[in-house]
């Protein structure tokens, strides 16, 4: 089973680089369709264009093949005998040379690049436990440029946390690649609020009332695609929520650019 | 709106008739340079002459000499060395996000190509040569012989348009209401 959990890694992470899932496409279509911006406008086709071009060339949609970030959904009848982070691993030292990904995994001190995008705390694996007896994992890629945008804000109970969100994105959009997808953790302790905004992107997009008019108070910003203006700044918003400390209220923004890269593989 | 079809090395007449808002494609040599590029560049010059050049923020992904990604990266970790960077004779900044655009005045452009398109990009680049190698791949000053490289959205420009801090001041002033 280990090999083929390698080469199911491989295999998402190969669909995930090099094509976007049919409900992204279609909300950048959707998006495209409804700008009123010409230069934004131009962006959303073009964004669209690139993803036929990596569809058809099978390269990286983008050259920032981001850091190896997985959803593990393991079955709780079922028994590994092998070290699952150290297969997934291997998938993506793999992956790294035969799609290819570029290196981007590097020492946080010296800056050395581990050269295969593996090493200490990477790839960075999310494991749930469901029923049955299967293995699903899923590829998130993600790159460093919506990544830096994401924050961590440990508010007094009586702030408005969607003001705090607003605020974030107001100043921070333009680098994060916009059209963005949102991840919102809300409450929980200072590093669950931030698991909880990565698991949101996972869980993306959202639908309840909050989660529309956050997304819809967050395109009123008009800071449009790359930043440079335009009635579309986000595609979808998404919140997880955790119980908190009465004394705390901490919010967690994970910033996703448009290009919402996952792919999915059921291993039985 | 209009659009320019302009090749390097870039003159002060090029960059003197661009508007933000302006759409260029770029023909000729396209230089990248990130972060430890700039940093090393500071430290010990650039390793090719800027006059009249492009600088392209983008750390592509090449293999084999081919180039199979080359998008933009985000300029703003850039924006420390802005004003070093023209002062040596560069004229057109390439990236995504913007850098502020004071240092741009009466003499170069800030221009976005759309972030994430790395794929697309590859399509108009091809690798001449590179220098730094030592930094690796995303960090190397790869030298590019683009045709016709774009959309290039004319972002800042050499007479203090900014559309980036346009779209920011709005932004704010929606928030604060």
């Amino acid at each position: 089973m280990r090999a083929e959990v390698v080469k199911a890694t491989v295999r998402a992470l190969q669909e995930a680089e090099t094509s976007l899932q049919a409900w992204v496409l279609q909300r950048i279509e959707e998006a495209a369709q409804r700008e009123t911006n010409s230069i934004a406008r131009s962006h959303l086709e073009f964004m669209l264009e690139n993803v036929r071009i990596a569809e058809r060339t099978r390269l990286p949609l983008c050259q920032d093949t981001g850091l190896p970030i997985f959803r593990v959904q393991m079955g709780r009848d079922l028994r590994l005998d092998f070290d699952l982070h150290e297969a997934v691993a291997e998938g993506v030292r793999v992956a790294t040379e035969c799609i290819p990904l570029r290196p981007n995994a590097v020492d946080p001190l010296t800056r050395k690049n581990s050269g295969n995008n593996t090493g200490p705390g990477m790839p960075d694996i999310i494991l749930d436990m469901v029923d049955g007896a299967g293995l699903t994992l899923t590829a998130f890629p993600k790159g460093a440029g919506s990544e830096n945008m994401s924050l961590v804000g440990m508010l007094n109970p009586a702030d408005d946390p969607f003001d705090f969100i607003l605020r974030t994105v107001a100043e921070r959009a333009a680098n994060a690649c916009p059209p963005l997808f949102l991840g919102i953790g809300l409450g929980g302790t200072f590093d669950l609020a931030a698991r909880l905004a990565k698991r949101a992107l996972f869980n993306m997009p959202g639908s309840s009332p909050e989660e529309l008019e956050l997304l819809a108070r967050v395109n009123r910003l008009g800071i449009g695609p790359m930043g440079l203006g335009g009635d579309c700044t986000a595609l979808g918003v998404r919140i997880e929520r955790s119980l908190c400390h009465t004394a705390s209220l901490p919010v967690a923004i994970n910033f996703q650019c448009w290009a919402h890269r996952s792919a999915t593989e059921v291993i039985r | 709106m209009t659009e320019y079809h302009l090749k390097t090395p870039l003159c002060v007449a090029d960059v003197d008739m661009l508007h933000a808002g302006d759409v260029v494609f770029l023909t000729g040599h396209i230089y990248t340079a990130r972060d430890k590029a700039h940093a090393l560049m500071r430290k010990s010059g650039s390793p090719v002459s800027l006059q009249g050049a492009a600088l392209y923020h983008c750390g592509p992904l090449i293999k084999e000499g081919r180039v199979l990604s080359a998008g933009p990266t985000t300029s703003g970790r850039m924006a420390r060395y802005t004003d070093e960077i023209l002062s040596s004779g560069v004229r057109a900044v390439i990236g995504k996000g913007g850098v502020p655009g004071e240092p741009f005045r009466n003499r170069a452009v800030y221009l976005a190509f759309p972030g994430g398109c790395g794929a697309a990009a590859a399509m108009q680049l091809k690798v001449c040569g590179v220098h730094l190698q030592e930094l690796g791949m995303a960090e190397s000053m790869w030298d590019f012989v683009a045709k016709d490289f774009g959309p290039l959205i004319v972002a800042v420009d050499a007479h203090g348009g900014d559309l980036y801090r346009d779209v920011r001041a709005s932004a704010q002033k929606t928030w604060k209401d």
